[in-house]
């Protein structure tokens, strides 16, 4: 099984070990970033002043993450990027499954013609529609609001994509035999066909989670005020005494701090996440 | 739908007939609803603004409206700007130094982790785990490693006695670090398309390949690197497309100094439209950086098809 599997890296030979220690030795590198900001997050501060090498050695405190949740609003952000993240997901997943079932599925006039334009729109780059989103929200003062953060992100045409191929996918007895029992189209939707859609609502749910929590650009030009801040723009928004040491100790932590329930959820839904980009590949 | 049922199944014309009444009362424009509210949000919040962002690239606008039309004058305003044109060559180097980093880094660890032990699982989760994060936290990680003096790289250089290379502020390798913070950013999607490609590959060609004593290089050379073409024209499309769109490493770690050099095309847009509100000269930026997105991934989708034909 697995020396089939392993393909062109057959056998159990030196050469297949010597390659995978090397892997593992890039991943500790790659590793070593993380970890050692870690260690500065737990030191502190003024220790950290006086000597960088402390790094490596006890004692280490939980101070600085005592700090973060006594001083910053910190809480206010991960709330904001809970339902902004949580908010687009939700209608994402709604209006991908409608969209995707009434092009994969039904017949209306110039349902092919849509569909092409739809997927032309995947080539669009946020830029390009950027400066007038940002221009039409500020007319309808829909700036530094939940609804202005979530908004923009509906449009995206890969969820209604992904959700198209899927439905195709799904064998067409099964509606076929419903509508014979008479049952409407939406409740064969809702019914027969939305139930077998999970895993791909698993994947599509997983991106445009991922994809809001880490936004950069819009919520940086939309959410201007402070308790309207995501974490990631929070985050970004303490960052201005870099260049003196003091409180380096602080500013790691909240790196931490940011990154740590992202890649707790990453390592609960690792297998999901792995097989939805291996999934959305072969397409 | 109608001739299917009848010819798929024995049912009797009863039942034809009942569905043949749903059909008439159900008009086909009805079935557009499923596809209404997704398009409603397409149309208002994507291909509005596209065509408004168009409109407003002709106009000299401010944050109030689209002003005064001015025809092609923000175009040539921007090239005769030596700083976006510099950005245009910022943003060219940037593709350059990490697109092909992270096809080859890409490929060689899916290779590498192409087996179904728990180790190769371990380790394709830790390369895969970086690209979860987002652009701030690499960013703080990258330049807390970089930082002259007390910065990791600054560490591990002092053991040894060395100065470090000072990455983020040298002109000369400011891009390289913000390549480098990329590189360990991005590397997990590349991995994973090729390693789905991989494990596309039908085992019955290794497996005739194994019975002709093909060397493992011969196999790799002959067999798996042709089969997985066109996988890497994707990721080589997709990558071109993201990286393109450098903007907040290159915001967060250097604010595109120093003098410009790492300054990316999307921190020039930002920064027209959003700091200096010149609107007008912002939304003429981003379409030539979507005309340059598209050429760039027409141009690979073209030339690997040909190849595609050929072979």
């Amino acid at each position: 099984m697995s020396a089939v599997s392993g393909g062109n890296m057959v056998g159990r030979s030196t050469g297949d070990r010597v390659i995978l220690i090397l892997a593992v030795v890039c991943a500790v590198i790659m590793m070593a970033p993380v970890l050692w900001v870690i260690g500065l997050s737990l030191k502190d501060n003024k220790e950290l002043m006086a000597d960088m090498n402390s790094v490596f050695h006890a004692p280490y405190t939980i101070t600085n993450y005592v700090n973060i949740l006594a001083t910053s609003s910190v809480f206010r952000w991960i709330l904001n990027s809970i339902v902004v993240a949580g908010g687009l997901t939700l209608f994402t997943l709604i209006l991908a499954s409608l969209a995707g079932y009434g092009f994969a599925r039904l017949n209306f006039p110039f349902r092919n013609t849509l569909f092409i334009i739809v997927l032309l729109g995947l080539a669009i780059p946020e830029q390009a529609v950027l400066i007038a989103r940002h221009q039409i929200f500020s007319w309808l003062k829909f700036h530094n609001t939940y609804h202005g953060l979530i908004l923009p992100g509906l449009s995206a045409p890969f969820g209604v994509f992904l959700m198209t191929q899927y439905f195709r996918a799904i064998p067409k007895e099964l509606d076929e035999a419903a509508l014979l029992d008479n049952a409407s189209r939406f409740k064969i939707f809702w019914k027969v066909l939305l139930p077998l859609t999970v895993p791909a609502q698993a994947t599509l749910g997983i991106f445009t989670f991922l994809g809001a929590w880490n936004d950069y650009f819009w919520p940086l030009i939309s959410g201007t005020k402070k308790e309207m801040y995501t974490l990631t723009i929070g985050i970004a928004s303490t960052q201005t005494n870099f260049a003196q040491s003091e409180g380096l100790g602080f500013l790691m932590s909240q790196a931490v701090f940011a990154g740590a329930p992202i890649l707790v959820l990453y390592l609960f839904f690792q297998k999901y996440i792995v097989t939805a980009v291996s999934g959305a590949a072969v397409r | 739908m109608a001739e299917a049922t009848l010819s798929s199944s024995p049912s009797t014309a009863k039942i034809a007939a009942r569905q043949k009444v749903q059909d008439v009362n159900a008009p086909l424009w009805r079935n557009a609803l499923f596809v209404a509210p997704y398009l409603f949000f397409f149309v208002t919040l994507l291909i509005v603004p596209l065509l408004w962002g168009i409109w407003l690239s002709l106009h000299k606008a401010d944050a109030f409206g689209a002003g005064r039309f001015v025809g092609f004058d923000n175009y040539v305003r921007l090239f005769k700007d030596k700083i976006f044109i510099q950005a245009v060559g910022n943003t060219f180097y940037f593709v350059l130094l990490t697109v092909p980093t992270l096809a080859i880094i890409g490929l060689l660890l899916a290779l590498a982790l192409n087996r179904k032990t728990k180790m190769a699982a371990a380790l394709r989760a830790v390369y895969f785990s970086s690209s979860v994060l987002s652009v701030t936290i690499v960013t703080l990680i990258w330049r807390i490693v970089f930082i002259g003096n007390f910065g990791l790289l600054a560490t591990i250089y002092g053991w040894f006695g060395v100065p470090a290379p000072a990455f983020l502020s040298d002109p000369s390798l400011a891009m390289i670090g913000i390549a480098i913070a990329t590189v360990w950013w991005c590397i997990g999607l590349p991995m994973m398309l090729f390693l789905s490609a991989l494990q596309q590959v039908p085992a019955e060609i290794y497996e005739a390949a194994a019975l002709d004593n093909a060397s493992r290089w011969r196999t790799l050379w002959y067999i798996t690197l042709p089969s997985i073409r066109r996988t890497f024209v994707l990721v080589l499309i997709i990558q071109v497309v993201l990286q393109f769109q450098l903007f907040g490493q290159a915001k967060l770690m250097t604010l595109g100094g120093p003098n410009n050099v790492s300054k990316p095309i999307v921190l020039y847009i930002y920064e027209a439209a959003f700091t200096k509100w010149d609107l007008g000269l912002g939304a003429a930026a981003s379409e030539v950086l979507f005309i340059l997105i598209l050429i760039a991934a027409m141009a690979q989708y073209f030339i690997s098809r040909r190849k595609g034909e050929e072979g």
